[in-house]
């Protein structure tokens, strides 16, 4: 927590982010244990799943892993992959740390990638630098607009943020495609809209994969939430009311104002992942562009244990099972969907930590947190 | 206006009740999980995969019912499962019902093209379920046209709606489900199993899901497509908060789904008015009924895991 003593106030901030950043890793080896387990245990269930209709899981998995990471276009792939969960990621984060689920990550990132989109073909003429953050502006805008509503009705009337999060995300579904079918349609038989202008195009780094800068903003953004939760004080309230609301009431702490901040920043983060898409890969906005990287989000944020940087290292891990899944599949036929089962397993087995530990002491493994 | 009696007619409202069918037995399964103090997101998940179920059963065995009870098994199984992650082992109630859906999605997918060689779906004829006359009541006018003529799950649903409603305010039983829910302390110290009921409800959750992704499948359309319940699981979540938590009063709110759902359907084929727009409608209701906008849904519980001192 906010700590300091004198001298280290003094400290350069790269420095206490470092400090903090190896802090963080430090403090996270026994809690990254049960994440590395529920993902074994998953490919496991996998494996048989594979191996029971007719598939080799060594070579389907050696598929993927040589799609993922293989040569450069793989990890370009990957990583393409990897930075949208990313934003949805950190979006979950932001507002768990406030005790709250918002599970309607894909409808803010939706509507941010609307907004960006429209930003992005309403003007021409715009130079890059100012187009460019623009778009990032509305998007980032659409997204907490999206988050801002289920925030106020969470704080002003106690509507269940879970439901409203995830109802909104229906609508923000249908909307975008109603905007997409009727008024914005571009011609032709593609639900889209017409290209953005050239000046609005995040540039791609990584010819020819789709890779774009849109993934510099999402690491930084990485950072930034990390340095936001722990050394500024609305980092500060939002983890005192996500710890003990009533403590931090007693404190002086608005529980109202913390929960309508929390969850429109966090739809703000995942607006920004929808116009880094829109900006640097779709280049326009098409109808269901979105795997559901709302709901990879939040298996990437737990699988990176509630943590800027665990969301980092387990977006990879996303990222690389959706691009080598199309390889797998590609070349070995097997049906991309074992790589949502296997995303699924991750999940369920997250969702228990004591699962875990119960599975570690039945194998007589003993773990020094459980 | 010719069109308008294209729209609005006895067979709108007989769409309706099929559409308000699937979704009933959801919300009744998720009023069961939710008194019982479990939120069960994970019905879309359970229904879809019941709907797998049911054709490849039906298929395999070429009896309708034998799908519609493999069904009702394989939901019951993910409700197991949703029971030990979240009761057994105290997990988040969310992210399990989360991990459902998504498995649901990728297991029908896999399992589409390892029995059929098509993602997309079922490939050749399956056997359905018949379309049952009720003597006298078809016969009334209009109202015979709208109730008259259906599968036998619609009128067990209605049936079941009844049951559910008997079984949660009428029996000891309803009473020990509903004080887990609300008190699980209390309902301990009262000498009440938790867990056992606890784990009851889940699975009766996922046996409802089950049977409604049936019918889907089997009671209306004789084929599994991929994602074939396109969000009919959160409908029916929407169901349940807006019939508070009721058999009765979730009934009446698939109804109300089921006819936007008809209704969008009908528009459509018209293109009177884009079908989005209409979509969106359970989902702003139930957003607005949760904040209190029309009337007040507060939860029977507060669905914290119960660990036993």
């Amino acid at each position: 927590m906010a700590n300091l003593t004198e001298p280290e106030r003094k400290t350069s901030l790269v420095r206490r982010l470092l400090r903090g950043f190896l802090g963080e890793l430090k403090a996270s080896v026994p809690k990254i244990v049960p994440q590395i387990i529920a993902i074994l245990l998953a490919f496991a269930v996998g494996a048989i799943t594979l191996w029971l209709t007719g598939y080799s899981p060594l070579e389907v998995y050696g598929a993927m892993l040589t799609g993922a990471f293989g040569d450069a276009f793989g990890i370009g792939q990957t990583l393409t992959q990897a930075t949208p969960i990313i934003f949805t990621a950190l979006a979950f984060l932001f507002a768990n740390k406030c005790g709250l689920f918002n599970i309607g990550a894909e409808g803010q990132l939706l509507i941010g990638a609307f907004t960006a989109a429209l930003v992005g073909i309403s003007f021409s003429g715009l130079p890059f630098f100012i187009h460019i953050p623009l778009a990032l502006a509305a998007g980032a805008l659409g997204g907490a607009a999206w988050g801002f509503i289920p925030a106020v009705l969470k704080a002003q009337r106690g509507a269940h943020e879970v439901i409203t999060t995830m109802m909104l995300s229906y609508v923000a579904l249908y909307l975008t495609s109603y905007l997409v079918n009727y008024p914005f349609k571009a011609p032709g038989w593609v639900a889209q809209t017409v290209s953005i202008a050239p000046s609005a195009e995040l540039p791609r780094i990584l010819q020819p994969t789709q890779l774009s800068a849109s993934i510099f903003i999402a690491v930084s953004l990485a950072f930034l939430t990390q340095y936001t939760l722990c050394r500024t004080t609305i980092g500060y309230e939002v983890r005192a009311i996500g710890f003990n609301p009533s403590a931090a009431e007693s404190g002086g702490i608005s529980i109202k104002k913390g929960i309508i901040l929390a969850l429109t920043i966090s739809g703000a983060i995942a607006g920004l992942g929808g116009a880094g898409e829109v900006l640097g890969v779709q280049r326009r906005f098409v109808e269901g562009f979105s795997p559901g990287y709302g709901w990879d989000g939040l298996a990437v944020a737990l699988v990176g244990g509630l943590n800027p940087f665990g969301i980092l290292l387990a977006s990879v891990l996303f990222g690389a099972l959706r691009s080598g899944g199309m390889t797998m599949n590609r070349v070995m036929h097997v049906p991309l969907d074992i790589v949502s089962i296997l995303q699924a397993l991750v999940i369920l087995f997250v969702a228990a930590p004591m699962l875990i530990r119960y599975l570690l002491k039945r194998g007589g493994i003993k773990w020094w947190n459980s | 206006m010719v069109e308008l009696v294209d729209v609005i007619n006895i067979g709108l409202f007989a769409a309706t009740l099929r559409m308000a069918t699937p979704i009933t037995y959801g919300a009744l399964g998720g009023i069961f999980s939710e008194r019982a103090g479990i939120v069960n997101i994970g019905l879309e998940g359970m229904m879809l995969t019941g709907a797998f179920t049911g054709v490849v059963a039906s298929q395999w065995s070429g009896n309708a019912w034998f799908g519609v009870l493999a069904a009702i098994a394989v939901g019951g199984l993910l409700g197991l499962l949703h029971g030990v992650i979240t009761v057994g082992f105290a997990g988040n109630q969310v992210v399990s019902g989360t991990g459902i859906n998504i498995f649901a999605l990728g297991f029908t997918g896999y399992m589409s093209s390892v029995v059929w060689g098509s993602r997309g779906g079922s490939i050749g004829d399956v056997p359905g379920l018949p379309e049952v006359s009720i003597p006298f009541l078809k016969d009334i006018p209009i109202i015979g046209g709208i109730i008259g003529d259906h599968t036998p799950l619609v009128y067990l649903m209605i049936i079941i709606t009844v049951v559910s409603y008997i079984v949660l305010f009428k029996t000891p039983l309803g009473l020990r489900i509903r004080a887990v829910g609300e008190r699980p302390d209390a309902a301990d110290t009262a000498g009440i199993n938790v867990y056992r009921t606890k784990y009851l409800c889940v699975i009766l959750s996922g046996m409802l899901a089950g049977l409604g992704g049936a019918f889907l499948s089997l009671g209306h359309l004789n084929l599994f497509a991929w994602g074939m319940t396109g969000g009919r699981g959160f409908i029916a979540l929407a169901a349940m908060i807006f019939g508070k938590w009721m058999p009765f009063g979730a009934l009446g709110a698939s109804l109300m789904f089921g006819f936007a759902d008809a209704l969008q359907m009908r528009l459509q084929a018209l293109s009177l008015l884009p079908p989005q727009i209409i979509l969106t409608i359970p989902y702003i209701l139930t957003v607005a009924i949760l904040a209190g906008v029309v009337g007040r849904a507060i939860p029977p519980s507060n669905y914290k895991p119960y660990v036993k001192e």
